[in-house]
């Protein structure tokens, strides 16, 4: 971490960067966020990075790229294909952005800790990128409590897109595999269930949804001026009556409107206060992406064509879903 | 036929300006019969139907939502059933996935030549739609209990 | 809120006998917005649109709805009756409750409700319109001809001699079309050369038409009155400049075996050849597949042998790209093939062929110099049979379910030129029905029967079997009889269906021109725009629309030509107003629109915007409202909602899905 903020530092010092993007550490030992750094007093004091710097940061390059200057951001791997996307969509200014690609050994998920049983945290320890990251040690109120690493991670992190970087000017520190699972094994679980079963599960699990829409705000593909379901663009009586078209089908079109754009990122499932698994719809779209048009990873690169606005003249015809049966 | 009380269901058809709407047309003209359960919307083309509308229509108490446009390759505006066909097919998986009951929406090529398989294709519609009944579960996707 | 006059059209008894139209009246009577609500017997009629006229004076309505037929019937009519009224007449919505309800529905209570229905919708609609204003378009006064047969000639000589300049595609190396394959023309019997070829030579010579043979389109962009397109001139391996079409490679050409498609492959021609004697433009080709040269790389010896150095082995395609107001579609027809048809023993017997390839055979340019005799033997026939309908008519999926209208006449035409050049050959006609409507064609098949002697049977031919003596046996059924007959003929001929010229399906692909099951091109109106396509700037010209005779696409090529002309006089179109328009404040300027335009007329700029008082530079899409048509792919690409369609808004489908599903 020091080396981080050493070459942050060199290079607001140089002038290649009038600000960082970064992290700065919370209240509590284990909820950093997302931070601006304009001084070397203000980097030494506050930045943070480790294992619980979940946070990914390029959505903030949107607003940054509209400062004067450029900005040090730190981008994780999986992060980078965000970045990718944001300039494909000319939401962020390459050439504002400084990239260091800092290294991942996989982000901790303090509800998974919680989960296991474990109250009254005060902090972790273990989570620095210099430690093994096998164990965790839990200092809470009623003492010390050992967790395994592993088992304290992200749902994405066990289905890791891997760690090289898609787009940085430098790489530091080093990444570690984390993936042990199959991307797409969660989405075929409820593929496998009978319709009323899946009716049932995302019922109960959307029905926990309070619309505080910190899923909308942290989604680095959800990054327009406004949201359509802030809008009067396309229904101006249900603004005033919750209960209705957008409270029911938010999740879905939300969904539908960062399809082919999403990168997989799972940050909505992150930051949901309620813990629903939002990413299963992300990806049940990228499954059926993959499937039926060939694979195709969002931030990739800058360039390629997303796939819903692509085709083929022999794309399949809707009707497959019903005759798979 | 109305004064029973056979379940009568809602039905959105979206047709494009150009083919389907056409298509619709010669099947009255023809007087081919269908069920009046169908209700057309005229959309220039299947590429200006937003999935939005679709769950919209179902949100509002639709049983059946049917878009109906040029076959591929025979698009007026050369491309846009194309990019259609990709959004339908995401969507409908996706209703699918959740638990949405197989048959609710469809997508039929009706050229303005087809009115017979204009009256054709929404009796069949029609029928399926009857046969699964009241379409209850997307309405309910998000009440709380 | 709209002031908002419905109409409720009686359409005599077409709509009022199923949709109760007085209840419908006064149900939507009560509709919130409703300021005005009648019924009347015909709504396009003067009095009927004289009543919106006074019921927008007299309420003061801001916004009209017309429950009646199709939009695309009378849209256009109610449209301009608003303008009269002093409404923008995009403030008109139709509830088409007519082709939509009415004449599909039997029960009239059910009928009513979804005409209310149906009307709610248009009133949703309706009260979030608002005045557009279409812009303007500049025209190309420029035709396209695609085809050179006898419709395409006649379409460019009629245009050109209008005063515009058009030029004429056509995919083989002379014009002429099919026209050019016959021998005589029914019911005048005219030699059809002889009719022709002035044509071909007067399109050729005429100074405001250019002819571009051996060619094909490639590309088509724009839309009507601007066409942007691709002619492929394809490599004639000749100077077309230099060539004086003397004809001495033709003769020279070691390599004579290519059957000749102008003789329908009853004889062979060179690799380096003009399709026939009368060709336009008389300068050969090269069959690149045939050629020696070509293949082997040796030969060369219509190079050593032209006087005029025209050939010339290196050329390639060129193209060529042109802009145009209108394009006239004149494609054609070609027989169906025969590969279903096993009992005629088309394949397994010379003395077995079609319609139009007897008429190669009767033509003294034909592989038999016109002599009329058998092509396995060369003997002179005693018995000729006739098969009617080989294809046409057809319920099964062997042929094609529509009569190819030609046939009939043809068939009494061939039967009576060759009684009247040979009267020792006995002539049998097999038929389902004889359809003789047209001027003096009833005459000309009696007088076959009549003065000609020629032997009519109705019935099918069941099987024709080659026998070991070369001749044919036919079998068939006699159905005015009801007996199952045999004969023994020397000839069988088949009038085989005729289908649209198999390119057509991809030009109609690049004019966006829709086609129907048939392969025929769709006409926009059945009866009263049977020369457009719904396609704006592309007109109709012969077979590709429908079976024709020779004065039905003369006339037809007439007609699409006007059509033309009356495009290309105009020096300003009006455009749709209906196209997409993006919101700045929205605008993410992510070009995901851009990527779904098939018109290319979504460019991005930065601009200041002022969102609600912060000011900043911003990219955002604009739309140009001359190349947008409209078809709304860029409004669901949109993530933001900030890309709508006017006349077709997002929250106006939305008022209407809601309106329908309350």
């Amino acid at each position: 971490m020091q080396r981080l903020i050493d070459r942050a530092k060199e290079l607001l010092a140089d002038g290649t960067v009038v600000r960082v993007l970064g992290w700065k550490k919370g209240d509590l030992g284990f909820n950093p966020e997302p931070a601006y750094f304009e001084t070397a007093e203000a980097l030494d004091s506050d930045f943070i990075y480790d294992g619980f710097c979940g946070a990914n940061l390029s959505k903030y390059m949107i607003e940054a790229s509209k400062k004067d200057g450029k900005t040090l951001v730190f981008l994780k791997p999986c992060d980078t294909y965000s970045f990718n996307q944001l300039i494909k969509e000319h939401r962020v200014d390459r050439e504002k952005a400084y990239i260091i690609g800092v290294g991942c050994k996989g982000k901790l998920d303090i509800e998974k800790i919680k989960a296991m049983g474990v109250k009254g945290i005060l902090s972790v320890e273990g989570a620095s990128m210099d430690s093994e990251c096998e164990t965790l040690t839990v200092k809470t109120l009623y003492g010390d409590k050992e967790v395994s690493y592993n088992e304290a991670m992200l749902e994405r992190c066990h289905v890791c897109k891997g760690k090289e970087h898609q787009i940085a000017d430098e790489v530091m520190l080093e990444s570690r595999d984390t993936k042990d699972a199959e991307r797409f094994a969660e989405v075929e679980k409820i593929e496998a269930m009978s319709p009323l079963e899946k009716f049932e599960f995302f019922k109960k699990e959307l029905s926990k949804c309070i619309r505080c829409n910190a899923c909308r705000n942290v989604c680095p593909a959800c990054s327009c001026r406004k949201c359509v379901f802030d809008s009067t663009k396309f229904d101006e009586a249900t603004k005033a009556n919750v209960d209705s078209f957008e409270e029911k089908m938010f999740h879905i079109i939300r969904a539908f409107h960062v399809a082919g754009r999403c990168t997989d990122c799972g940050e909505c499932s992150r930051v949901c206060p309620q813990g629903i698994p939002l990413h299963l719809f992300n990806r049940k779209f990228i499954k059926d992406i993959d499937t039926f048009y060939g694979e195709f990873q969002a931030g990739e690169d800058t360039e390629t064509k997303g796939p819903l606005t692509n085709f083929t003249f022999d794309d399949v015809e809707p009707s497959i879903v019903t005759e798979r049966g | 036929m109305s004064m029973n009380n056979e379940f009568r269901p809602k039905i959105v058809a979206f047709c494009c300006n150009w083919c389907s709407y056409a298509g619709a047309d010669l099947a009255g003209s023809s007087r081919l019969q269908y069920p009046a359960d169908v209700k057309i919307i005229r959309v220039p083309c299947s590429c200006r139907v937003n999935p939005m509308f679709i769950l919209r229509a179902f949100e509002k108490g639709a049983d059946g939502v049917i878009m109906c446009g040029c076959h591929p390759g025979d698009c007026h505006y050369s491309t846009g059933n194309y990019y259609a066909r990709r959004r339908m097919t995401l969507l409908f998986s996706m209703l699918e996935y959740l638990g949405i009951e197989n048959g609710r929406t469809r997508v039929e090529w009706v050229s303005a030549a087809e009115g017979v398989k204009f009256s054709t294709t929404m009796n069949e519609f029609v029928d399926k739609i009857r046969s699964l009944g009241e379409n209850v579960r997307l309405g309910d996707l998000r009440c709380k209990d | 809120m709209q002031r908002i006059g419905v109409f409720v059209c009686h359409c005599g008894s077409n709509i009022a006998a199923t949709v109760d139209v007085k209840k419908v009246v006064e149900i939507i009577s009560q509709e919130p917005g409703v300021a005005h609500c009648e019924d009347y017997q015909y709504m396009c009629s003067e009095a009927g649109q004289a009543k919106i006229l006074e019921a927008v004076k007299e309420k003061n309505l801001s916004g009209i709805v017309v429950c009646s037929c199709s939009p695309r019937m009378h849209e256009g009519t109610f449209r301009k009756a608003a303008e009269r009224a002093g409404l923008n007449p995009y403030m008109v919505e139709i509830a088409n409750i007519r082709e939509h309800c009415s004449w599909i529905h039997k029960d009239m209570e059910e009928a009513t409700e979804k005409a209310v229905i149906l009307a709610r919708a248009a009133i949703a609609k309706v009260n979030l319109n608002a005045p557009l204003y279409p812009g303007e378009s500049r025209v190309t006064k420029r035709a396209l001809v695609i085809g050179g047969g006898i419709a395409g000639i006649q379409t460019a000589l009629d245009i050109a001699d209008a005063g515009y300049e058009v030029d004429i595609v056509e995919k083989t190396p002379s014009i002429g079309g099919r026209m050019s394959q016959l021998d005589k023309t029914f019911p005048t019997l005219d030699c059809s050369a002889c009719i022709l070829t002035p044509k071909m030579v007067e399109a050729a010579a005429h100074e405001k038409i250019t002819i571009y043979t051996y060619s094909e389109v490639d590309k088509v962009t724009g839309f009507v009155g601007d066409f942007t397109v691709d002619i492929r001139k394809k490599a004639r391996s000749i100077d077309m400049d230099k060539c004086t079409g003397c004809g001495v490679c033709q003769e020279k050409c070691p390599s004579k075996k290519t059957p000749s498609e102008f003789n329908r492959g009853l004889n062979t021609r060179s690799a380096i050849y003009t399709p026939f004697a009368q060709a336009i433009p008389n300068v050969p080709v090269i069959d690149r597949e045939a050629c020696i040269k070509f293949k082997t790389g040796k030969c060369g010896l219509c190079e050593k042998v032209c006087q005029a150095g025209a050939i010339n082995y290196e050329q390639t395609d060129e193209i060529v790209t042109e802009k145009y107001g209108a394009i006239v579609v004149a494609t054609g027809f070609d027989t169906i093939k025969l590969d279903n048809y096993d009992e005629y023993a088309y394949n397994q017997s010379p003395d077995v062929i079609t319609s139009l390839e007897l008429e190669r055979v009767m033509n003294a340019a034909g592989p038999t110099k016109g002599h009329l005799e058998r092509l396995s033997d060369g003997k002179h026939p005693e018995h000729i049979v006739f098969v009617q309908c080989v294809g046409s008519r057809c319920n099964d999926n062997r042929g094609k379910s529509y009569c190819s209208k030609i046939c009939c006449m043809y068939t009494a035409k061939h039967a009576m030129l060759i009684r009247d050049k040979y009267p020792d050959v006995k002539v049998t006609v097999f038929y389902i029905d004889v359809r003789t409507p047209g001027k003096n064609f009833d005459e000309f098949y009696r007088r076959a029967v009549e003065e000609y002697g020629v032997n009519y049977i109705k019935g099918q031919v069941g099987k024709v079997a080659p026998q070991s003596d070369g001749s044919l046996l036919v079998q068939a059924s006699d159905l005015l009889d009801n007996k199952q007959i045999k004969l023994k003929a020397d000839m069988v001929v088949l009038a085989t269906a005729i289908e649209p010229d198999p390119s057509v399906r991809r030009i109609a692909t690049m004019l966006t021109a829709s086609i129907d099951t048939n392969n025929f091109l769709t006409e926009s109106h059945a009866k009263l725009r049977p020369v457009e396509s719904p396609t704006a700037g592309i007109f109709l010209s012969g077979v590709c629309q429908g079976p024709k005779d020779i004065p039905e696409t003369v006339a037809q090529a007439g007609a699409a030509a006007v059509k033309a002309i009356g495009l290309l006089a105009k020096d300003k179109l009006l455009t749709n107003p209906c196209t997409a328009k993006s919101d700045e404040l929205l605008c993410n300027g992510c070009s995901v629109c851009a990527n779904v335009c098939p018109y290319g007329a979504i460019s991005y700029e930065v601009v200041q915007v002022n969102d609600h008082g912060i000011r900043e530079d911003r990219r955002v899409a604009r739309v140009n409202n001359a190349l947008c048509q409209g078809c709304g792919a860029c409004t669901v690409a949109c993530p933001s909602g900030a890309m709508d369609l006017q006349g077709f808004s997002n929250r106006q489908i939305i008022a209407e899905v809601d309106a329908i599903c309350r």
